[in-house]
């Protein structure tokens, strides 16, 4: 196997229901749910999705979401904003941290 | 994107045999498998559209045009032609003209037709690529469809240039907003008035379009806010994946993928829909076809019937499970699908039939031209009749 992640993988996704078809129907019927217009359109809810999926690092998801979000109508320029979310969200977590290091720091130095 | 018609690139993808070929080798359920799986079928009804292809002749040369239009065809209709559709008007009670092409305006004969179908009571849709309207040599243009109260259909693929321009050319997004302006001065896309301006919105790129509603309310909103553009409704429609798209299709790679996202699309709601049921399209040398779709792969309604043949064809008997005429070609694989996604509304789009072969397959793959893929096809072909040979003598 010369790569962990193949793109032909995602048309297997539903395989994981075999061996627990009632717990995958139930995925389906939340998850389908979950991307139906409600007090968000089905195109916010796409960019949302594929910001999170840059933040989990899926390639699948960002695949796929890369392509709703396109069908929804969004354009390159939302779907990098939307990007820019997730990426500043992941390095302001990474940045708040710090404060757990300064509050380490403060206890271990002497003042 | 491609520039330049497929004729021009010498493509062999400028032929209907060629692309019926490919498009036959993409293994996915035929159209008429769809519906039989819903239990449906599909039903001529009256003709309520007779469209109108004037010709190939386009100021433009979109990436994903399914003429394959531009400005080196020549292909137009010629006055002898209009004049037969005037009489089939004048014989046969159908409401609705939609002039198309190419850029039908360019026709040295457009104006006149549209009066003349006007002066026959008859309502008359101008399929206008909006840039047209502001070429030196079509000065009044826009006045004279707000005089003679056309109904405007125009693309504009999105409410950005960035994108507009990939599909159509640079410099089209500019102009077709400067157009539409024009249009919306002489009253057009207006609340209360009674000329209508209609957009289709169709995707840039190898994907399907999105709820219509929800396209229609963010063009509504962008074109509103940053352009002051109003305009009545959007039409949101998927590209055929024929001629100068098909050709994207292929060198892309998502020939095979595109059209499984199509077919998985398929929506039974939307099959009563369907533009070929009440249509009856007529191409640039009078021939007839169920639609532009069907015209562009030389499937013609009744092979050799043109116009002068009307007649005959109002005649012929109903065909099985047909309401009226007009059906042969549709369920012998001529025509059409409605694809929708999770929307319910209309989407028009208009297929053929794609037999079962796997011999193909293999070789749907990235990158390779349309050339190669021709090229390939062929060999496949032959190795497929070999084996075939081999196999009934053994």
């Amino acid at each position: 196997m010369e790569h962990y992640y193949h793109r032909s993988d995602l048309l297997k996704f539903p395989e994981i229901g075999k061996e627990s078809p009632e717990l995958w129907n139930k995925f389906l019927d939340w998850y389908s749910s979950v991307f139906a217009e409600g007090a968000l359109t089905e195109r916010e809810k796409a960019l949302i999705a594929l910001a999170v999926a840059h933040t989990v690092q899926c390639p699948y998801c960002i695949d796929a979401y890369s392509q709703v979000c396109l069908e929804k109508g969004s354009n390159l320029e939302q779907m990098t904003e939307a990007v820019h979310v997730a990426a500043a969200i992941r390095g302001g977590a990474s940045l708040v941290h710090g404060v757990q290091m300064r509050n380490i720091v403060e206890k271990l130095q002497m003042s | 994107m491609s520039v330049g018609s497929l004729r021009q690139r010498q493509s062999p993808l400028a032929g209907a045999g060629t692309q019926l070929q490919i498009l036959e080798s993409v293994p996915v359920p035929s159209f008429q498998e769809k519906l039989e799986g819903h239990g449906l079928s599909l039903q001529a009804a009256e003709i309520e559209i007779l469209q109108v292809n004037v010709g190939k002749l386009c100021n433009q040369t979109c990436a994903h045009c399914h003429v394959d239009a531009g400005p080196d065809r020549r292909e137009i209709m010629e006055r002898p032609v209009f004049e037969l559709c005037l009489d089939a008007l004048d014989r046969i009670r159908i409401p609705k003209v939609d002039v198309t092409g190419g850029a039908p305006e360019l026709n040295p004969h457009f104006r006149w037709f549209v009066e003349q179908v006007r002066e026959r009571g008859r309502h008359v849709i101008d399929r206008c690529n909006l840039t047209v309207l502001l070429l030196p040599s079509q000065a009044g243009l826009a006045e004279f469809l707000a005089q003679n109260k056309v109904e405007i259909i125009c693309s504009l693929p999105y409410y950005q240039q960035r994108e507009t321009d990939l599909q159509r050319g640079s410099g089209v997004f500019e102009r077709s907003i400067e157009a539409l302006r024009k249009l919306n001065h002489l009253g057009y896309g207006g609340d209360g008035s009674p000329l209508t301006l209609n957009l289709v919105y169709n995707p840039v790129g190898a994907y399907l379009p999105g709820a219509q509603k929800q396209v229609e309310a963010d063009f509504r909103r962008t074109l509103l806010k940053k352009f002051n553009v109003s305009f009545n409704h959007l039409y949101a429609i998927a590209n055929m994946p024929i001629s100068r798209f098909l050709d994207f299709l292929i060198r892309s790679g998502n020939l095979e993928g595109y059209m499984e996202r199509l077919v998985n699309a398929f929506n039974p709601a939307a099959v009563e829909g369907l533009m070929c049921r009440n249509t009856l399209s007529v191409g640039w040398d009078g021939r007839l076809y169920d639609c532009d779709f069907n015209q562009m792969l030389d499937l013609e309604v009744l092979r050799g019937v043109e116009l002068r043949g009307l007649d005959r064809l109002l005649s012929e008997p109903p065909m099985e499970n047909a309401s009226r005429f007009f059906v042969s070609s549709r369920l012998r694989g001529g025509s059409g699908a409605v694809f929708t996604t999770k929307t319910r509304r209309r989407k028009e789009f208009c297929g053929f039939e794609p037999i079962q072969s796997v011999s193909l397959r293999r070789n749907l793959v990235a990158g390779k031209t349309c050339h190669e893929f021709h090229e390939l096809f062929q060999r496949n072909r032959a190795l497929h009749k070999e084996n075939l040979s081999q196999r009934r003598s053994a």
